[in-house]
């Protein structure tokens, strides 16, 4: 493998190859994880915070970003936990929210601290796009995860939940 | 006492509660009275053990405390910190979903003080924790307003269930004598009894919109004595069983 130049860059590109376990159509960046990375001298430092505060996903991606930097940069690779940065889902890129809608996933509204009224009804149906929803439990297969039901098509379906 | 001392003497009578109610809902796994409700137990429950375990880390990291895994689980019932309410066992669905509806709205309260703590590492996990715990607020808020609506029998258990649990759940804010002084007068939070004037206002507009009777505060006797390490009856057992594993060799990488 040709030496790859160290730069953010080129870091942040790798990092695009760091998918969530639970959400394998998501990279950490997507997901808003990330919040620096840094060179120093022949090492790269990059800092994460965790979606939710009990995720059991956290130290498998940590170890996920530390393995695919070292693999692509050939450098040592530090990943530290950021106990000053908050993650909220408006961290979520546009894109990462697409992809969310593609995989089957509604995601989340743009949380201003009151969505929780506005997500009980008429979060867009992650099959049909259909707002005539309802929540039917807060709780879903992971932490990150609401369960609706459509009226309009008769299914369930899952939602990535704002959180502020 | 010192500030060091005091501090963690709050951190942990918040962390054991949330790790005792984390495993108390995780009993519910399995055996929730329709498959949406096991799975909002279950997440709830690992909600609450992982704020344990942040809150266990925060001592660790900033108060010198030790090992979060070894405090959780190789101590002597006497030091645990966590009130009455937590310790019972799960009973019907009723009880379970009373304790947590009393519970929940009392952690949200605590967080939402808490952001503006003069003890610094606490704002940032306060202001995440306060928005996970909106959804157990919500989950349980919807539970409450529903099966009060839901026939007379159902009000009558959500009714008996209020009542078994309100005596229980003032144990949460179980006055803490010096430490709790020192904590006030450091800003580092507002005190039990304010935190429990705003839960009170809280709770009862939503009892009171499903028709409840809450108690009077003063008519009942508070379960205190967990915060000083007396525990009742409930508690050795759910030790024993919540750190089986772990003790088999504590000193094991997961």
């Amino acid at each position: 493998m040709v030496n790859m130049e160290l730069n953010e860059t080129n870091i942040y590109k790798a990092l695009e190859q760091v998918m969530d376990p639970e959400i394998p159509v998501l990279n950490v960046l997507d997901l808003g994880m990330i919040t620096a990375v840094e060179v120093a001298g022949e090492a790269v430092h990059v800092k994460m915070i965790p979606t939710f505060a009990a995720c059991p996903a956290v130290e498998l991606i940590r170890r996920n970003i530390r393995t695919v930097l070292e693999e692509t940069l050939q450098t040592v690779v530090t990943v530290e936990i950021d106990r000053e940065a908050h993650w909220t889902s408006n961290r979520m890129t546009d894109s990462a929210k697409e992809k969310l809608k593609n995989f089957g996933i509604a995601p989340p509204q743009i949380s201003n601290g009151e969505a929780y009224s506005e997500i009980l009804l008429q979060t867009p149906c992650a099959h049909c796009g259909s707002k005539n929803t309802y929540l039917r439990s807060p709780f879903g297969s992971t932490l990150c995860r609401a369960i609706h039901y459509c009226r309009d098509c008769g299914q369930v379906f899952e939602h990535f939940k704002p959180l502020e | 006492m010192t500030k060091n001392n005091a501090l963690i003497y709050m951190l942990t009578a918040m962390a054991d509660d949330a790790l005792i109610l984390g495993h108390r809902n995780s009993e519910w796994t399995g055996l929730g009275p329709v498959m949406e409700e096991d799975i909002a137990f279950s997440s709830m429950a690992q909600d609450k053990i992982g704020h344990a375990w942040a809150l266990y880390r925060i001592q660790q990291e900033d108060l010198g405390g030790g090992d979060p895994d070894q405090f959780a689980f190789l101590r002597n019932e006497k030091d645990y910190r966590c009130c009455h309410l937590v310790e019972q066992p799960n009973g019907e669905y009723d009880f379970s979903l009373m304790r947590h509806f009393l519970f929940d709205h009392a952690e949200a309260i605590r967080y939402e003080q808490l952001q503006q703590s003069s003890f610094a590492p606490l704002q940032p996990l306060a202001r995440k924790l306060k928005g996970e715990i909106k959804y157990h607020t919500l989950h349980a808020n919807a539970w409450i307003t529903q099966l009060c609506r839901a026939g007379e029998e159902s009000y009558a258990r959500m009714q008996s269930a209020l009542n078994a649990c309100f005596p229980l759940a003032l144990g949460l804010f179980e006055p803490g004598g010096e430490a709790e002084d020192l904590l006030v007068a450091e800003k580092v939070y507002p005190g039990e009894k304010a935190l429990q004037q705003l839960w009170m206002d809280r709770i009862y507009a939503i009892l009171s919109a499903a028709a409840l009777n809450l108690p009077g505060e003063h008519a009942v006797q508070p379960a205190y004595g967990g915060r000083k390490g007396c525990h009742t009856v409930h508690l050795q057992p759910l030790l024993e069983e919540m750190g089986n594993v772990f003790r088999t060799d504590p000193a094991a990488t997961w």
